[in-house]
């Protein structure tokens, strides 16, 4: 190395272009096989040319990327201040937990259900809010809720 | 009542608003046109006499920022915040989702105003149907000659992609949203150098929040003396309010910067729910403080928050009427910030699960006095005392609260 270099180490084999690519690749490999699997983190780091340790530092950073299987249907309940002051936040999450029988942050045995709490859905307006999968559900109430489970209950 | 002819929200409640077809019915890229015909310099100082302050929560006047960016270099990007996630705050999701040509006519011509050829949009990885409509609104804008080579023979060209965010709040912060775009963690950079100097992959960047962009427009087609008509001395345009919480009518309000907060809420928003009383209101979004009932004739703009001991933010109003526990009001802004810190600073990480476990303590009514006396120490050890400003924006809400609501947290913890 001489004076005038002063790259960390390594740095000149990450290709900026590659690296920039990361989330979405991250995001094919979750949507592939429902989570990033230890295989998945390799293969990606390795079409990317970067370390696979680098690639589960960055992927752990987001919320959105999963080392684990979630259920068939995940489902997130907003834990906002505007969700809670609609009588939303915890009093859904308890209600869907008593009606499904899985607790917040779990999975049902079955692998149907995912039952979780996340951050501000950006519904406050139509508070309180949650989402299935990618469907988002808003002004939500014990008989909207009723409803959309059973839909689920019979999509099976 | 303000009375005021919405003009960002003018088109989100036509049919297929969203489609190019109807944005071209309604005046869409007619703005864009006659900024070509302007030049950068012109533009810049259009844009910079208006008087508009950025829309993402920070304030900074837009204009001076798009002055920062050197006129020499030869590659410069634009990047346009879409991550909207300051709890309160659903101002941007509704203008992506319904009237995303509004904010790329805006990106264009910002692009073309500071030189750039490459823009890229960031949205949060949650806004599924906003990353649908984004991708449609830049493919269509493609389709109809508006981004490309030689943008409407102007001799412009510009180029913009979407890329999706994945759970981050900290990423709203321009650098950090920077290093999210590289495929980094989302870890905030020192500043300075500023993005204007050295931003994406060393470039001078833009980075601009989604509703400032769809100010742009009007500002070009209606020029700045029109816009700096409105508003106050040091607050000017048109703002979109965000009410939530306990009143009759939550929803998005647009209004005219420095319509006062009892107005929004008791005229525009219905007022409380079941005719109760305020007992407090957050104005900016979770990140600003909390305002009592004595300062509900604040008028909503920049320089009045700041003399009432709050912020603008992002103008989103959560409300909150006598009946609301201020204490878990506490413990549940608590909790998102420490869900969101990105770990860097030790106070931060550390100090902010101490901070909510001394909260939850107090929230369960299980506390001693001295439990206050901990949480207080503990703020003082985190604010002030981190790289970005997460460490002291986590403890605003523990300070105002128990300085505010001292004697609910008083009978919490059985003290008198």
């Amino acid at each position: 190395m001489n004076g005038t270099d002063t790259q960390p180490l390594g740095a000149s084999l990450v290709d900026p272009a590659k690296q920039a690519m990361l989330l979405s690749a991250l995001y094919i490999a979750q949507e592939r096989e429902g989570n990033l699997t230890a295989e998945a983190i390799e293969r990606v780091a390795k079409r990317l040319g970067l370390n696979p340790g680098q690639v589960y530092s960055i992927a752990s950073f987001y919320t959105l990327f999963r080392t684990q299987p979630t259920g068939h249907y995940l489902i997130q309940v907003c834990d906002g201040l505007s969700c809670y002051l609609c009588d939303g936040a915890d009093k859904i999450a308890d209600y869907i937990s008593a009606k499904i029988g899985v607790q917040p942050g779990e999975t049902s045995a079955d692998g149907r259900f995912s039952l979780e709490k996340v951050q501000c859905l950006a519904s406050c307006g139509t508070a309180p809010a949650m989402r299935i999968n990618d469907q988002l559900y808003e002004n939500l109430t014990p008989a909207t809720i009723d409803a959309i489970l059973e839909g689920l209950l019979e999509e099976g | 009542m303000t009375s005021w002819q919405p003009v960002l929200l003018a088109n989100v409640n036509r049919p297929n608003s969203e489609r190019i077809t109807t944005y071209m019915d309604h005046g869409g890229y007619e703005a864009l046109r006659k900024a070509l015909g302007m030049s950068p310099a012109a533009l810049i100082a259009e844009v910079k006499a208006s008087g508009l302050r950025g829309r993402g929560g920070a304030g900074f006047p837009t204009g001076t920022k798009w002055g920062f960016m050197p006129q020499d270099a030869p590659v410069k990007y634009l990047a346009v915040n879409t991550d909207e996630g300051e709890p309160g705050t659903f101002k941007d999701r509704l203008i992506v989702e319904r009237d995303p040509h509004s904010i790329l006519e805006g990106v264009i011509i910002a692009a073309y105003a500071i030189g750039a050829h490459r823009a890229f949009v960031y949205i949060r990885g949650e806004f599924f149907l906003g990353v649908k409509r984004w991708i449609k609104a830049i493919a269509d804008a493609y389709q109809y000659g508006f981004l490309g080579k030689n943008i409407l023979r102007s001799g412009f060209d510009l180029d913009v992609s979407v890329h999706r965010g994945a759970g981050a709040y900290i990423c709203g912060e321009e650098t950090a949203m920077i290093e999210s775009l590289e495929g980094k963690r989302g870890e905030p950079r020192q500043k300075p150098p500023y993005p204007a100097q050295v931003g994406l992959w060393g470039q001078p960047t833009l980075v601009q929040n989604v509703e400032t962009l769809a100010n742009i427009r009007h500002i070009v087609s209606r020029g700045a003396a029109w816009y700096a008509s409105i508003g106050t001395e040091q607050s000017k345009g048109p703002k979109v309010f965000c009410v939530s919480g306990h009143v009759n009518r939550p929803g998005n309000y647009e209004l005219p910067l420095g319509t006062p907060l009892r107005e929004i809420i008791f005229e525009h928003a219905g007022g409380v729910r079941m005719g109760r009383a305020i007992k407090a209101v957050i104005p900016g979004g979770a990140s600003t403080p909390i305002l009592t009932p004595d300062k509900l004739d604040v008028p909503m703009a920049f320089e009045t928050l700041t003399a009432a001991g709050s912020a603008l933010g992002t103008g989103a109003i959560m409300v909150m009427d006598e009946t609301t526990d201020m204490v878990e009001v506490t413990r549940r802004i608590t909790s998102f910030f420490v869900h969101e810190s990105c770990g860097g600073c030790v106070p931060c990480r550390i100090g902010g699960v101490r901070l909510l476990e001394a909260l939850e303590v107090v929230s369960s009514g299980k506390g001693t006095p001295a439990d206050l006396d901990r949480l207080e120490h503990l703020a003082h050890s985190i604010s002030g005392l981190t790289f970005c400003p997460m460490g002291t924006g986590m403890c605003e809400p523990v300070t105002s609260g128990i300085k505010l609501f001292r004697s609910e947290f008083d009978a919490r913890v059985g003290a008198q």
